[in-house]
């Protein structure tokens, strides 16, 4: 699995920080009720009546009473109840905590599911200040964060339980989930609901940067690609333009504007492939081109057929996206 | 006559676990590049030629026969913009491509000459922008929007609400070639 945390037990905010408060109240609750379970079932076998095949069955207990085990289920009915009723005041109390997290100012993405990636659109009062990424989501700490999930085929699930809860993205009806990030650190995202064929491999890696990195970062995002600086990466411009790169992604400041695919304007400054599938390395990227099929199965992306030196101008091109 | 019975009853079971077994074949996806490069056969858009008539029409018949192919077929219709001037099938800016009439032939090679050499009056040359495999499974939809693709293959369910009959229910377009083909019989 390539880095983050991705640990509801290690909270990098203050959402995941109320929901792991309520899982220290559930697991020994749960733990200390299994186990006085148990206890109770090894008792009740170790002193069960044992008899032979010979001995005629006692009728006559049938109609007794017992009055010791009518006090221990009253006993344990009370004591359930009990627990259960902690167990509500502690899950009720944790919703509240997530439904106070303070809102101003906060920041608002637009998140899409898409089989198998994420498309993230950075929402700004000033349109020309929106930007559009994928599969990594960049948010400054200390600063609340709305995002507005959307599914556009299947349904998906945003997951990233060092930051939030799971909350689903379906077609149709889009919904809202807010975070914090407190700490800074790259924590790793997952689709959590069964999306198809690579559902499995549909990471969302969220990085909380220091507010000032942050703003450096949403500024390279909203200018154009560079004008690629050596001959070979401008060869591989012209070729990503020719051939059917062109037909599904996007790199701004280029020709290239279908929306089909994750956007490629910055690509080179994230850190994988294929949502999450490979690391972005120079030689990940060109087997990637070559033929993603091999590493995620099913993928929209077609195998590549192209000459070794255009690969690795392509490649250059791509790399100089940073 | 009992024996008589038990022997129909044990034929018939036989000849329906036979016929249901038969039904149990599944489709096999490609998801590796096609090993070599599938070259169309020549189009001919004239009829007229020097010496004697040759009516190579040697095509790919796979892809209209695959579910998935023509699925993918109908994905692509969209991301590629097809739709953007053929509509739905039901033409725009573009000729309707779910009636009869075929200016530049209904032959799968014909239409795989279409879209990537482009055609005169607005018709775009895709050639190089859309991988071989990917025009095929185009060229498969093309034709399954007039009913010339395998029905039993061709999509019945759109992800999308559609005005039409999915292409699975499409009634069987015979193709008539408007200029300038002359070829006119079905492959």
């Amino acid at each position: 699995m390539i880095g983050g945390v991705h640990d509801v037990q290690m909270p990098g905010g203050a959402q995941a920080q109320a929901i792991v408060g309520l899982w220290h109240w559930l697991l020994p609750i749960c733990v200390l009720v299994f186990v006085a379970v148990m206890i109770a079932l090894g008792l009740a076998l170790w002193r069960a009546p044992r008899a032979s095949n010979d001995t005629a069955p006692d009728i006559a207990s049938l109609s007794k009473r017992e009055p010791k085990v009518t006090r221990v289920v009253i006993v344990a009915v009370a004591v359930s109840t009990l627990l259960l009723l902690v167990l509500l005041a502690v899950s009720v109390m944790t919703d509240r905590a997530l439904a106070q997290l303070p809102l101003e100012n906060a920041l608002h993405i637009e998140l899409t599911g898409y089989q198998w990636w994420w498309e993230a659109r950075y929402d700004d009062p000033d349109p020309s200040r929106m930007f559009t990424t994928a599969n990594e989501l960049h948010v400054p700490v200390g600063r609340p964060v709305i995002v507005t999930l959307v599914g556009a085929d299947v349904i998906h699930s945003f997951w990233v339980p060092s930051l939030a809860g799971k909350k689903d993205l379906i077609p149709g009806r889009d919904t809202t989930v807010s975070f914090r990030a407190d700490r800074a650190g790259v924590y790793r995202g997952q689709c959590a609901e069964f999306c198809g064929y690579q559902h499995a491999k549909m990471a969302l890696f969220v990085i909380a940067d220091a507010p000032d990195d942050y703003a450096r970062w949403a500024d390279r995002q909203r200018a154009p690609a560079a004008e690629p600086s050596s001959d070979e990466a401008r060869r591989g411009r012209d070729l990503f333009l020719a051939r059917s790169c062109a037909m599904c992604h996007a790199i701004n400041g280029t020709s290239a504007q279908a929306r089909h695919a994750p956007d490629l304007t910055h690509v080179a400054s994230r850190m994988t492939l294929g949502a999450g599938a490979l690391e972005n390395t120079s030689s990940n990227r060109e087997a990637w081109i070559l033929d993603p099929q091999q590493f995620k199965p099913g993928t929209n992306m077609p195998p590549q057929n192209i000459a070794p030196q255009d690969l690795a101008a392509l490649s250059a091109y791509l790399a100089s996206l940073q | 006559m009992t024996s008589d019975r038990y022997h129909t009853r044990v034929a018939f079971t036989v000849v329906l676990v036979t016929l249901a077994l038969t039904a149990c074949q599944r489709e096999e996806r490609y998801f590796e590049p096609p090993t070599k490069a599938v070259t169309p056969p020549p189009v001919r858009l004239s009829q007229i030629q020097p010496g004697a008539i040759s009516t190579d029409t040697s095509i790919e018949h796979k892809y209209e026969d695959t579910a998935y192919a023509l699925s993918e077929g109908k994905r692509l219709f969209g991301w590629y913009n097809c739709n953007g001037c053929h509509a739905n099938g039901g033409g725009d800016k573009g000729p309707a491509l779910m009636d009869n009439v075929w200016i530049y032939g209904s032959k799968p090679a014909q239409i795989y000459s279409t879209i990537v050499e482009g055609r005169p009056n607005g018709m775009p040359s895709f050639g190089g922008h859309i991988p071989e495999n990917e025009v095929w499974e185009l060229v498969a939809y093309v034709r399954s929007l007039s009913g010339l693709a395998s029905s039993g293959a061709a999509p019945n369910r759109a992800d999308a609400m559609q005005t039409k009959k999915p292409e699975g229910n499409a009634e069987e377009q015979k193709p008539v070639n408007a200029a300038p083909s002359g070829a006119s019989e079905h492959p």
